[in-house]
């Protein structure tokens, strides 16, 4: 497709969106006030497991402040039901998971009544006052002591609290390991992470009674979804019912499934006819009661021969779930992780096992990556031993098992087609970049001296841009994988696009104008974006995989050239010109060779609504709609590099450079896209060095707020110097595979490979992230960790 | 540091609020509301531990209007810091950073910007946390806290001020009004060493030192230590093999060897004792080499 010079489409341009959030102009759920509104509290357990041996709730629905007081048992006589769980894996079994608890609590936070009040403070008062009478059970929340069989049980139905054993296998595993050289083992921890996003999730909902409409207002990926879920969950008709995904602050995948607190507040709003109910947590309840991410423990074998050449990859993860299955959870773990366990690699072998854990914990489900840092990780890490115990170059182990250029589309032993790579590309741009071999020689010199100077790097692939539907469906994903866009034209020949995609501050209002503007050929102001409102907007699935741009972004793309098709239709008609000779460019259609007559997108378009002057055969109007499903996933790739030193005396580790080669095929704007790779990298560099959720043995999270759980800050984190290769993917027109997570996924096993390295001459072999300090102080000093 | 007790409230319960207008009429509500009664001045500790309900005063006595406790002064042989100076005005002070530079110095690392534009030091000192680190500042420099009640003023070492975690030696009815820092005497280093996860931390371990050199030897020493104990640690062992010894490497090596006896500090999740230990010890020699070198 050529691009002419004028399009913005590739330009690095600023976000246009964030003049209104820097002016705090923006539109949050918690900046809506709406009339007669109450708010709404919910009382929490503060036990990781236990029965519930009786709720008084006299005292509290006896505050004059307070409207109503629910609990499971008023759920459950409303008929509401269980909150469903959206992907579903073979043989797996589904614990019921109530909007309210009714018998039991099975995770510190677990919501056991909610009260409506006139205000936030008399919603506190009130929680105070509701008396539960709990008998604390044993607890477990490690995920190989749940499935262990001598565990408590966090579901009396569900035995071994094993959710599901899912496989995958691909080629002669066994044979692989049995005439390999060597086998390298090792077990390694993908801690559990909380997800952060700036805005914590709220909802509010409104009910008229008069027409039956209830909106709910909730900071969400997944408006449709949303929708969809909520009318099976409450029985409410969904032509009834709108969903508004206003400003969102953030997700990282955490507002991207159905919570049980969008039914509670549904199902209050039709309780209270008129009054309109508002929840926002606090960040502390956020943390118990949004989802956390990763929870894996992985037990990795790689068979190679005395070459470096790996033959065959052999894992074992047992999953932590939580306690209940959220929206998207079983997928996380197996088909977004065991399906990568190739990496950039053609490795002719691979079995990888996955055991879904239930414990008293809150729900595990995608973070930022979703399965694929976890994969990264496993396999950079894996490489880098394998470089280790054969004495090799951990970039030379890499080159000799990457999948060459000309060897896409390439068909992993599990069954996935990659798009295309060069791979070496990405790796030795990034060494190049970042001096690798000066840098060995210092390091040399350095640890003569007993400094601990290291370089680490991981080359990633990933799985992008959710999609394709049949593919979807066939691995237990509950959605499809498609996504609509319908961009119309107005009279005046301004343009408003509805896309289905439902953004949450990445820039995609800016991003999607450059697409849609490069190609109608209109300025970017001109075009105006709608997207997160189920009345507003045309069925969609969502933002989440990265796949705003490479399906979204190629449905308002593919609507655009319809537009552009039937422009030509009409100006033929007013050129009095036959089809074949109009072209359209730069926003105006002529005939081929007299530009000097054109009739401009604003002429045509007024023709379309007037259709006094039109075509017989065409329809009036302009605008065009495309539910567009990718043939195919996209897949990014790339090498992050980062060297560090480590203070041996107190185990603190500093990286001095950071450098992300990454590819994500063509570019809609490289400021977006650095945007992205920055933030991406602070979260691999979060979890690698500063991040762990942690729950002690009763349930309770010890790390519940920012003062435990250890989020770093520009204080913590080097310059990030960012450089790309481009390689088109043939999947879709516009060639763009998506970076929504190549910064989180290149750059957590890069940075423990790097504190590896620099720990090398101690004889140290392997440290459980997060590498904090005293992890790295007590390997140092050969202390348990 | 994971002292709460398990709540996610952040939403304070009711208090009524009164913007003292003197130090007297602070006292006097204090007398009239009793064991209702906080003071707030500045409000980063009262104010997260009343959002979590673990602190529920029925009236908050705010000293942030009174002026007259907001000041720096340089009275002879001391500097005079009126209780309600921001640690951002210790940081930024011209007179602080020359005639007591660890102040400034230590002020500068307390939290983030919003922190030590908000937070005072009588609040800092009066709340008694020994995860701050201004307790263990003023415990170095052998400052006095001055208190008025109704009972009258009196000056009370920083040595004696910590009692225990969130205890001091202060009456529930009196004020802080002052802070008196002495001058050193003689050629003084100081430094602190804040060791933290992040840069907004609290201290994992801190390490405050106060060396007078006099021709090769160590004429004084004041070695404290942050968040190793219930209070302000003042590390006597080190203190004590210093004095009177050859300022040499090697001696301030042997004595920093000593920082961590008799402590027996609590475990948290960014460190368990057994680390604070080691810290204890490699943080007071870095201190040490520091005020040497400076």
């Amino acid at each position: 497709m050529a691009i002419e010079s004028p399009s913005p489409f590739g330009q690095a341009i600023l976000r246009r969106e964030d003049r209104k959030f820097i002016t705090g102009s923006g539109n949050f759920v918690d900046d809506i006030r709406l009339p007669e509104m109450a708010y709404v509290a919910i009382l929490r357990s503060p036990h990781g497991h236990a029965a519930i041996r009786s709720i008084n709730v006299a005292e509290a629905l006896a505050l004059p402040s307070v409207l109503t007081v629910v609990t499971g048992a008023d759920v459950k006589a409303a008929g509401i039901g269980a909150i469903p769980c959206g992907w579903t894996l073979p043989d797996m079994k589904v614990p019921v998971h109530s909007a309210l608890a009714t018998d039991k609590v099975r995770f510190q936070g677990d919501a056991v009544a909610a009260v409506v009040a006139d205000s936030r403070a008399a919603c506190e008062d009130a929680l105070e006052l509701i008396e539960v009478d709990y008998e604390v059970l044993p607890a477990v929340v490690d995920p190989e002591t749940a499935v262990a069989g001598e565990a408590p049980l966090v579901h009396d139905e569900i035995a071994d609290n094993i959710s599901f054993r899912w496989t995958v296998s691909g080629g002669d595993v066994d044979a692989a390991f049995r005439d390999a050289d060597r086998v390298i083992e090792q077990r390694l921890l993908n801690q559990r992470l909380i997800p952060n996003a700036i805005e914590p999730r709220a909802a509010i909902a409104q009910y008229d009674e008069a027409t039956g409409d209830l909106t709910l207002w909730t900071s969400s990926q997944i408006p449709h979804l949303v929708r969809l879920l909520l009318a099976l969950t409450i029985n409410h008709p969904e032509n009834h019912l709108r969903v508004i995904s206003p400003d969102v602050g953030g997700a990282f995948g955490s507002k991207l499934y159905f919570y049980p607190e969008e039914a509670i507040v549904s199902f209050l709003a039709k309780r209270l006819p008129g009054t309109p109910v508002k929840w926002v947590p606090t960040r502390s309840e956020d943390y118990l009661t949004t989802t956390h991410g990763r929870d894996h423990v992985d037990r990795a074998a790689f068979a190679v021969m005395n070459d470096g050449t790996i033959t065959g990859v052999r894992v074992t993860t047992v999953a932590n779930l939580g306690a209940y299955l959220s929206t998207f959870a079983p997928g996380i773990p197996t088909i977004l992780f065991g399906l990568m366990l190739s990496g950039n690699y053609k490795i002719a072998n691979i079995h990888c096992e996955v055991i879904g854990a239930l414990t008293n914990t809150v729900m595990v489900d995608a973070y930022r990556g979703a399965g694929r840092p976890e994969a990264t990780y496993v396999v950079e890490r894996m490489i880098d031993l394998v470089a280790d115990e054969l004495g090799m170059d951990p970039a030379d182990v890499r080159r000799k098992n990457f999948i060459g250029p000309d060897e896409f589309p390439y068909t992993t032993p599990t069954g996935v087609t990659y798009d295309s790579g060069k791979y070496t590309d990405a790796l030795d741009k990034a060494l190049q970049t970042i001096g690798y071999r000066e840098f060995r020689t210092e390091q040399e010199q350095a640890r003569k001296s007993g400094r601990l100077l290291g370089i680490g790097m991981a080359s990633y692939v990933e799985i992008c841009g959710m999609a394709p539907s049949q593919v979807l469906g066939a691995v237990g994903g509950g959605a499809g994988g498609w996504e609509s866009a319908n961009v119309r034209v107005h009279p005046t020949g301004k343009v408003t696009v509805y896309s289905g995609a439902c953004w949450h501050g990445q820039g995609h209002d800016t991003g999607f104008a450059q697409i849609v503007a490069g190609e109608l050929g209109v300025p970017m102001e001109d075009i105006e974006i709608i997207h997160g409102d189920t009345e507003k907007v045309q069925f969609g699935i969502g933002t989440f995989g990265s796949r705003s741009s490479a399906v979204g972004g190629i449905a308002a793309y593919l609507s655009a050239q319809k537009v552009k098709e039937k422009a030509r239709r009409i100006a033929a008609h007013l050129l009095e010109a036959p089809l074949e000779d109009v072209v359209y460019e730069d926003g105006k259609c002529f005939v081929q060779g007299s530009p000097g007559e054109a009739k401009t997108l604003a002429d045509i378009s007024l023709a379309a609504y007037l259709a006094h002057n039109y075509p017989s055969d065409l329809e009036p109007g302009l605008e065009e709609t495309t539910f567009y499903d990718p043939s195919n996933f996209t897949w990014p790739f790339g090498t992050h590099v980062c060297s560090v030193e480590v203070d041996p005396d107190t185990g603190t580790v500093k990286i001095l450079k950071y450098l992300a080669v990454d590819d994500c095929g063509r570019v809609i704007n490289p400021m977006l896209k650095d945007g992205q790779v920055h933030g991406g990298i602070a979260q691999g560099i979060a979890q690698a060095l500063y991040e762990h959720a942690v729950y002690n043995a009763e349930g309770a999270l010890l790390t519940g707020s920012m003062v435990d759980y250890a989020i770093p800050g520009a204080s913590e984190l080097p310059m990030f110097q960012t450089d790309e290769t481009v390689t088109p993917s043939p999947v879709n027109p516009l060639g763009i595979k998506g970076i929504g997570e190549a910064g989180t996924i290149g750059s957590t096993a890069c940075v423990v490979n790097a504190v590896l390295d620099a720990l090398k001459p101690r004889g140290i072999r392997h440290i459980d992230m997060p590498l904090s300090q005293e992890r790295v102080w007590r390997a140092l000093n050969g202390a348990q960790p | 540091m994971a002292r709460a007790e398990w709540s996610s409230a952040m939403i304070p319960a009711a208090f009524d609020y009164i913007a003292a207008s003197s130090v007297d009429e602070a006292i006097e509500m204090l007398q009239k509301h009793g064991d209702q009664a906080k003071l707030l001045a500045g409000g980063h500790s009262l104010l997260p531990l009343m959002k979590l309900r673990l602190a529920a005063p029925g009236v908050l006595v705010d000293l942030g209007k009174i002026e007259d406790l907001r000041y720096i002064r340089d009275a002879g042989d001391h500097l005079a810091i009126g209780s309600m100076t921001t640690h951002y005005m210790l940081e930024s002070s011209a007179l602080v950073q020359e005639r007591v530079p660890l102040l400034s110095h230590a002020a500068g690392m307390v939290g983030d910007m919003q922190v030590r534009n908000r937070g005072t030091i009588g609040g800092s000192l009066a709340h008694a946390d020994p995860a701050s680190d201004l307790p263990s500042i003023v415990t170095v420099l052998r400052a006095g806290i001055v208190a008025r009640g109704p009972r009258g003023e009196r000056l009370i070492p920083a040595d004696g001020f910590f009692q225990n975690t969130w205890t001091s030696t202060l009456y529930p009815e009196e004020v802080v009004t002052e802070i008196r820092v002495p001058y050193a005497s003689g050629r003084t280093s100081s430094t602190y060493q804040k060791f933290r996860q992040r840069a907004a931390d609290w201290a994992i371990v801190g390490v405050a030192v106060s060396l007078t050199l006099d021709n090769g030897s160590v004429r004084d020493a004041g070695v404290v230590l942050t968040n190793v104990g219930s209070t302000p640690v003042r590390a006597t062992a080190v203190e004590e093999a210093l004095r009177g010894g050859p300022s040499t490497r090697e001696a301030l090596g042997a004595a920093a060897e000593r920082a961590a006896d008799g402590l027996n500090p609590p475990g948290e999740l960014k460190g368990s004792p057994e680390y604070k230990l080691h810290l204890a010890r490699i943080l007071t020699l870095r201190a040490l080499e520091t005020a040497l070198s400076g």
